[in-house]
């Protein structure tokens, strides 16, 4: 059924935003830690287990996927309801602030991604 | 008489109506991708272009701060691409990922958080002297900006920053969140954005959750969930530096 699926993909996101408020206010963050992230990790390992103890049926299946192939739409949706104005208008120091963060970014991604800790023999990861 | 009801049954079904409008939007761009770029330029990143530059348009006629679902028309756009739709589709995308990448990656993917936060915060904060602030609390608060637009806010109020230089450390946030979803696909080749090792990364050193969603929904959808996972713990992480351990640094330096 439909509806198992997009229950199991809901129930994941409610205890990862959850689990994520309870370690934000564990550790005084005044924000969600990770929420998402735990939501990801949960279905994850749900969805596989239950390939080894039981078979999600197809439709059960499409409850979630369906979900997963309306990610771009909704970004799109997200694109159209930022705030660009005030974005564009908070003059030159925060725009180059915003663009000096993002360039400074990807120029390190290059260099980290040449790290492949806990890869191979060592997995303590 | 018919355009009345017609307007009646499109605010009644807000959401009913962003699926349309999206959807015409999401055709359209795939359209122009086609026909002129040759697919060069992907049609999910002329789609994510088009939704920047109208809400640009919502938000200067509105005057609001929404964009495009300012309109009370399109006000559906706003819920559907909202934090709980978005959050939900992202978490769909874990759906058949690979949880070995994900393992391999791990320590990396952590690290990669931490270090994005500094960097970002580091950089911003140079901006700041540079344009002149001298006081810790502004400097740290736009710092604390140029990591995400809600790591700002949430610094400035907990350092009991002025309410101008928390707005803009939310400008210089959403400028850095446009650009990424803007940048991302142009950049991934050069940078070696291809694999779910370095979307991890990616997404652990840019943090917008926005941003790092949208740049890589229009670079490869298949790294959506990699980059998603570590930048959902960046916000967190910046609330938890920048006003703390980052303000202190400020504070013993200026």
């Amino acid at each position: 059924m439909v509806i198992y699926g997009v229950a199991l993909l809901s129930f994941c996101m409610l205890v990862g935003i959850f689990v994520g408020d309870l370690i934000g206010d564990l550790i005084g963050a005044q924000a969600n830690v990770g929420g998402v992230g735990i939501a990801m990790l949960l279905l994850i390992v749900l969805t596989s287990l239950s390939k080894k103890e039981f078979q999600l049926s197809p439709p059960t299946q499409g409850g979630i996927s369906f979900w997963s192939a309306m990610y771009i739409p909704i970004v799109v949706a997200m694109a159209a309801k930022q705030n660009v104005v005030a974005a564009l208008s908070g003059g030159w120091m925060a725009i180059i602030a915003g663009v000096a963060a993002v360039a400074v970014s990807f120029a390190v991604l290059p260099l980290l991604d040449k790290v492949h800790i806990g890869e191979g023999d060592q997995d303590d990861s | 008489m018919i355009l009345d009801s017609l307007r009646d049954a499109m605010t009644a079904n807000g959401l009913i109506v962003a699926f349309v409008f999206v959807g015409v939007l999401v055709w359209l761009s795939y359209l122009l991708s086609n026909r002129l770029t040759m697919g060069r330029i992907h049609g999910s990143a002329v789609a994510i272009t088009a939704g920047l530059i109208l809400a640009y348009i919502g938000g200067r006629l509105t005057g609001g701060s929404q964009g495009l679902a300012d309109f009370s028309l399109l006000a559906g756009v706003g819920v559907m691409g909202g934090a709980m739709f978005r959050d939900f589709a992202i978490v769909a995308t874990a759906f058949g990922a690979n949880l070995d990448a994900l393992k391999r990656a791990g320590f990396v993917g952590a690290a990669s958080v931490f270090l994005g936060v500094i960097l970002s915060f580091v950089t911003g904060a140079i901006v700041a002297v540079a344009f002149g602030y001298t006081d810790a609390i502004s400097i740290s608060t736009i710092g604390a900006g140029a990591a995400t637009y809600i790591v700002g806010p949430v610094t400035g109020t907990a350092l009991g920053a002025e309410s101008d230089v928390i707005a803009l450390s939310v400008a210089a946030g959403l400028t850095k969140s446009v650009l990424v979803m803007i940048g991302t696909p142009m950049v991934a080749k050069r940078i070696g954005l291809n694999t779910p090792h370095a979307a991890l990364i990616y997404g652990g050193l840019m943090g917008t959750t926005s941003g790092v969603a949208g740049g890589l929904a229009a670079t490869d959808p298949k790294l959506v969930p990699y980059g998603a996972m570590t930048a959902t713990f960046y916000t967190g992480v910046g609330c938890l530096l920048a006003p703390s351990v980052l303000y202190l640094i400020v504070r013993a330096l200026v």
